[in-house]
């Protein structure tokens, strides 16, 4: 007699997902997070492969710009970190990816100011994009903020000459009793650790709020009342939602 | 035309109710990578970037020993701007106020130095001195502040009088100690053992240079190198850097309050102009709910430049 003992089928194990029938809630807070996730952000809506009809100007491309440039600086800047604050001085390979971080900045800078005074003239807060035009902007400042204390921990006279200047804006509102920028350290931690991973999420939320809401209509012409109608602006609520 | 997501609860215009077409995300934000790669690659190798070398204590005082001596002395008789800075340094001042707001004494003296201690007596006393340098020493601590006032006081006229250079004042009793005082800590710094002490913490490794920064800003040299390389707030020196690098172009308005009325001519001029600046960023953040303010795209045409592929199409 054989040994042999033919197994029954397997019987597949209930997905999780799948476990999930109509009004039925499974999974805890995990299923619950990820219900909401997937509610507010569908893959087609997160990555979509199709864009409205309108979104047809050079202006959008300053976007994208932005997030590229701020990769450019995340890399330029990793480069920097791993070698050490002191490298640049006295490498040439060093020297240039400090010349690679400057220049990613400048741009990052200049695509993202562009993007801003576009997003403005758009007015591209209506429809519940309030909260899009918070995070586009207090990344805009966290940016401003991040590229300050880079300038500061150079090791060279223009930090010596900045941190020295800044002191006294800072000393006047009683900033500078904690956040000394006369203290390499200090500044240190801010630019390569604190305001980066700050800066990074906001602009994350940022991406995925353009991504919930989608690229903002055009402004209805008064001669064309054939358009969808849209609202002036967000209120706080939809803002906070 | 293509219908794309279901519309949210709220009355608004669906994006893709206004048709849809073909793109690729993907491909868009690479070609982006690549570009933006591109022209930072170019850029760095034709400009590269600026490295001017920072100044010494040791650099400062073999270059300038008259400005070194004359500002070791303001530290030493407290007139220096450290030694009358106030908070977060000292009570020497109560420091700006914004309005009626006094910020900077609410925060308090979280960074203290005395100027004179910090810079000039605490340096000779940590380092080795020959028997003339300790009694001169001695005989300064142990004097009233008054007679130490009036030692300072004698030798601050008579540097003055002999246009900052130490070697050409005068010997006289009227200066007590403190000509000895003040050339041996010109010796220390030429040597450069005083950049270290003041870079002491008390631990073996350093990362804080607030006590050598604040004491080259006291003196007149760094701000002698940075007015000739345009670095000067009256040169709008934010935005540049070392060598007419581009800087911090992006604070064009913060440095522009800096140069008109009441902040230039303000006692509280940094205090003014960094309210100024956190209310406007306020506004900048708020925008949406600011009327007025959110409707001026709608007065301003340029976003019939942006979308006028769309209103064209529209108007057919």
């Amino acid at each position: 007699m054989s040994e042999h003992v033919i197994a029954p089928p397997p019987t597949p194990e209930p997905s999780p997902v799948a476990g999930a029938t109509d009004g039925e809630l499974t999974g805890g807070w995990t299923g619950a997070v990820r219900r909401g996730a997937v509610r507010a952000l569908p893959p087609d809506k997160l990555l979509p492969d199709t864009q409205p009809k309108y979104v047809a100007s050079w202006i959008y491309v300053f976007g994208v710009l932005t997030l590229a440039a701020f990769l450019v600086v995340l890399g330029s800047g990793a480069v920097l970190a791993l070698k050490g604050p002191a490298w640049w001085h006295g490498s040439a390979v060093g020297h240039y990816f400090n010349s690679l971080h400057l220049w990613s900045v400048e741009l990052f800078m200049a695509f993202m100011v562009i993007h801003l005074w576009g997003k403005f003239f758009m007015a591209a807060w209506r429809g519940r994009r309030a909260l899009t035009w918070i995070t586009g902007a207090v990344s805009f400042l966290g940016s401003v903020g991040t590229a300050f204390t880079g300038y500061l921990v150079q090791q060279n006279f223009d930090s010596q000459w900045i941190s020295t200047q800044a002191k006294d804006g800072l000393n006047s509102v009683g900033i500078g009793a904690y956040f000394n920028v006369t203290d390499f350290g200090q500044m240190l931690m801010w630019h390569i650790v604190l305001l980066p991973a700050v800066v990074g999420l906001i602009v994350v939320l940022h991406i995925l709020m353009v991504r919930r809401r989608g690229v903002v209509p055009p402004i209805a012409l008064r001669s064309a009342p054939a358009e969808p109608a849209e609202r002036e602006t967000a209120t706080e609520e939809e803002a906070a939602r | 035309m293509t219908s794309h997501s279901p519309h949210a609860p709220h009355a608004e215009p669906d994006p893709y109710s206004f048709g849809s077409r073909p793109y690729d995300l993907v491909k868009e934000f690479t070609i982006a990578l690549v570009a933006v790669l591109a022209l930072t690659f170019a850029l760095a190798a034709v400009f590269s970037s600026p490295d001017e070398k920072p100044m010494t204590i040791a650099s400062w005082a073999k270059a300038d020993p008259g400005d070194f001596t004359a500002t070791a002395l303001a530290e030493l008789d407290g007139s220096s701007g450290t030694a009358s800075y106030g908070p977060p340094y000292n009570t020497a001042a109560d420091g700006q106020k914004l309005g009626p707001l006094a910020l900077a004494k609410a925060a308090g003296v979280t960074h203290p130095i005395d100027a004179a201690q910090a810079f000039v007596l605490g340096p000779l006393a940590a380092a080795p001195q020959d028997p003339a340098v300790t009694s001169a020493l001695s005989t300064y601590n142990a004097a009233s502040a008054d007679q130490q006032a009036k030692w300072t006081g004698a030798y601050s006229d008579a540097l003055t009088k002999a246009n900052d250079d130490p070697a050409k004042v005068t010997a006289s009793d009227a200066f007590g100690p403190v000509p000895v005082l003040l050339g041996q800590l010109l010796q220390q710094a030429q040597t450069g053992s005083l950049d270290g002490a003041l870079l002491s913490e008390g631990g073996f490794y350093q990362t804080d240079y607030t006590l050598p920064l604040l004491f080259l800003a006291d003196g007149s040299d760094l701000a002698a190198q940075a007015d000739a390389q345009h670095l000067s707030g009256d040169q709008w020196g934010m935005m540049n850097e070392t060598g007419n690098f581009p800087g911090q172009a992006w604070l064009w308005l913060y440095t522009f309050w800096y140069q008109i009325s009441p902040f230039n001519s303000s006692d509280n001029a940094d205090a003014l102009v960094w309210g100024t600046m956190a209310v406007l960023s306020l506004v900048f953040v708020f925008v949406p709910f600011i009327p007025g303010l959110r409707s001026i795209p709608r007065l301003v045409p340029v976003y019939r430049l942006i979308w006028r592929q769309h209103y064209r199409e529209l108007q057919q």
